[in-house]
């Protein structure tokens, strides 16, 4: 009995690295034609879908097609050659990921910006601050905020939000910052509740020895509260981060979804869930292996951001 | 010479509908040890957790009667329950310092643990907070057991030496009566042996009140001691006498092991 329950533990949880590892190397073979034809030039590469001159490194490929041209021609032939070019230089489609990576990047930390310092304010508030009666009503209320669906942030966002920041900000309605913004909405209950939720293990008798000391309030919750409880205010960080770094639906409807280098937050750019989400339906061959290739840079991405994350601030916390 | 009167004093908890301590009254002597003794729940706690106030931390509580403590400066007792702003709560929580039932090391190295209370009363000069961190650790007979690791975390030390640890924080604040709420019950009998003998010696320079569940420990190490029960004082008196020729026969009950 012991025997058997012990093996089925550890099968399930052998079972989450085997799916990492699936997840990870079927995605990589997707991407395998992106990352052969463009290699790390794909990060680095601003124009996604752009038609370029085969440059003379594969000139011999273009000496070959115009000998072809040269041959007695068919009249299928001529009229292939007037619908597919008006000039006759060759071209291939290169793709590149710099903006929706840019994309993903930014809208992620404006959300980060704006989330980490509220969610922060909500949870020594409801944890330290409040009265019970009102921590526990916006207690609710925050969770609730948490359930909330994404395709209703990004609905909300769009009709009633992004006018709001177009009044204030200028430019467009859907832009980076708007999409950044609802993000940092979005994130901001699972902080805040999953910081609370920490802060209120930090043992009573710990408060009451600062206290005892003529520690103020504030001075317990910077030196003993936070210390204490910083596993788990990073934890809410990363779980936030992961969020936000891989939310398609409420991003797809704010930020505009053009690939374009944003020069200023409101710009409208695209970010790499959402280059995939607007382009999987019609995708075929090198095109559908890039977006495999951006999706798998975006589970790269997520991986560094996070492992940063965890390994840096929690090695500093202990 | 008393440093604390307490006076007709009656406490009441938010959630309780009855008073948890009836009009008690009790010195506390300058420069000694009184102990509080008695069975679970007979305010022993309550009364300590009262002379600095740590009560105030939640809401709804009621105090009835004073608690006088002695000015040093003017040697005028004042009423601590006349207390209500933050910065008068600061001040007497310096000069009333408290230790816990369990060890409370904050999660920072043991050098910022003592400088702890120094730092949020304002003292920054290194080496001024260098000098009072070590003197308090010699006083609390810990600085040869961590002076090499002064900048390593507190919470490496075992449970006999962060109580100590604790006492030197308190101590480094130079308070003139420090309350102990059960300071050993979390602790084996060497380090309360240890922690027993510091607290000895710390009463040249601070008066201290200790509640314990051990009426060995009382008649150890304190020089007057309290017995309550249910909320009442029952006697007050020297310890000798009230261990070896107590007047109230609850005391003797409790202190033959009849009850409790």
């Amino acid at each position: 009995m012991e025997k058997i329950f012990k093996n089925l533990s550890l099968i399930s949880a052998s079972l989450v690295l085997v799916l990492l590892v699936s997840i990870f190397i079927s995605l990589f073979n997707s991407a395998k034609p992106a990352i052969d034809e463009f290699g790390l030039g794909f990060i680095t590469e601003s124009a996604w879908e752009k038609d370029v001159p085969i440059e003379n490194s594969v000139s011999h490929l273009a000496d070959d097609a115009k000998k072809i041209k040269q041959e007695p021609a068919t009249f299928e032939d001529d009229i292939l050659a007037a619908y597919n070019d008006e000039d006759d230089t060759l071209t291939k489609t290169i793709y590149g990921g710099l903006i929706p990576i840019v994309g993903t990047l930014l809208s992620t930390l404006i959300a980060m910006v704006f989330a980490l310092p509220i969610a922060m304010g909500i949870a020594v508030f409801l944890a330290e601050i409040a009265p019970k009666q009102i921590s526990n009503v916006v207690g609710i209320a925050i969770e609730l905020l948490a359930a909330i669906p994404s395709i209703i942030f990004g609905m909300w966002g769009l009709f009633y939000f992004a006018p709001i920041i177009q009044s204030v900000v200028g430019g467009y309605q859907v832009s980076l910052l708007t999409a950044g913004l609802v993000l940092g909405v979005m994130i901001l209950p699972f902080m805040a509740a999953i910081t609370r939720d920490s802060m209120r293990t930090t043992p009573d008798v710990l408060k009451e020895s600062a206290y005892a000391l003529g520690a103020t309030k504030f001075e317990v919750i910077k030196d003993v509260i936070f210390p204490y409880s910083k596993k788990g205010i990073i934890g809410s960080v990363i779980l936030a981060l992961g969020r936000a770094l891989g939310e398609t639906m409420a991003v797809a409807f704010l930020i505009g979804s053009v690939f374009l280098m944003p020069h200023k937050l409101s710009d409208p750019t695209v970010s790499i869930p959402v280059a995939m989400a607007n382009n999987f339906g019609e995708a075929t061959g090198l095109t559908l292996s890039s977006l495999f290739y951006l999706a798998f840079l975006l589970f790269i991405i997520s991986f560094l951001v996070i492992s940063i994350a965890k390994f840096y601030f929690l090695r500093k916390a202990d | 010479m008393p440093i604390m009167s307490i006076e007709d004093f009656s406490f009441t908890y938010a959630s309780a509908p009855a008073r948890s301590l009836n009009n008690i009254n009790l010195p506390i002597m300058k420069n000694s040890i009184t102990a509080l003794i008695g069975p679970s729940g007979c305010g022993k706690s309550t009364l300590l957790r009262s002379l600095n106030r740590i009560h105030d931390l939640y809401p709804g509580n009621d105090y009835e009667g004073r608690l006088m403590l002695l000015n040093a400066q003017t040697q005028e007792m004042e009423n601590i329950l006349d207390i209500k702003r933050e910065n008068e709560f600061i001040a007497l929580r310096q000069r009333v310092g408290m230790i816990f039932q369990k060890p409370t090391p904050f999660p920072m190295s043991i050098f910022d643990n003592v400088a702890y209370g120094l730092r949020i009363a304002g003292i920054k000069n290194k080496t001024e907070l260098a000098d009072r961190v070590e003197a308090a650790l010699k006083g609390s007979a810990l600085f040869g057991e961590v002076s090499d690791r002064m900048n390593k975390s507190a919470m490496g030390l075992s449970g006999g030496q962060q109580q100590r640890l604790c006492i030197a924080r308190a101590v480094a604040l130079k308070p003139e009566l420090l309350l102990f709420d059960e300071p050993t019950s979390a602790l084996d009998p060497i380090s309360t042996a240890a922690i027993e003998e510091l607290i000895v010696e710390l009463k040249k320079d601070v008066s201290i009140a200790i509640v314990t569940h051990n009426m060995q420990q009382a008649s150890r190490i304190s020089d007057y001691t309290a017995f309550m029960y249910l909320g009442d004082l029952i006697e007050y008196d020297e310890t000798e006498k009230i261990f070896l020729n107590p007047k109230e026969k609850k005391t003797e009950d409790y202190i033959t092991g009849r009850f409790g």
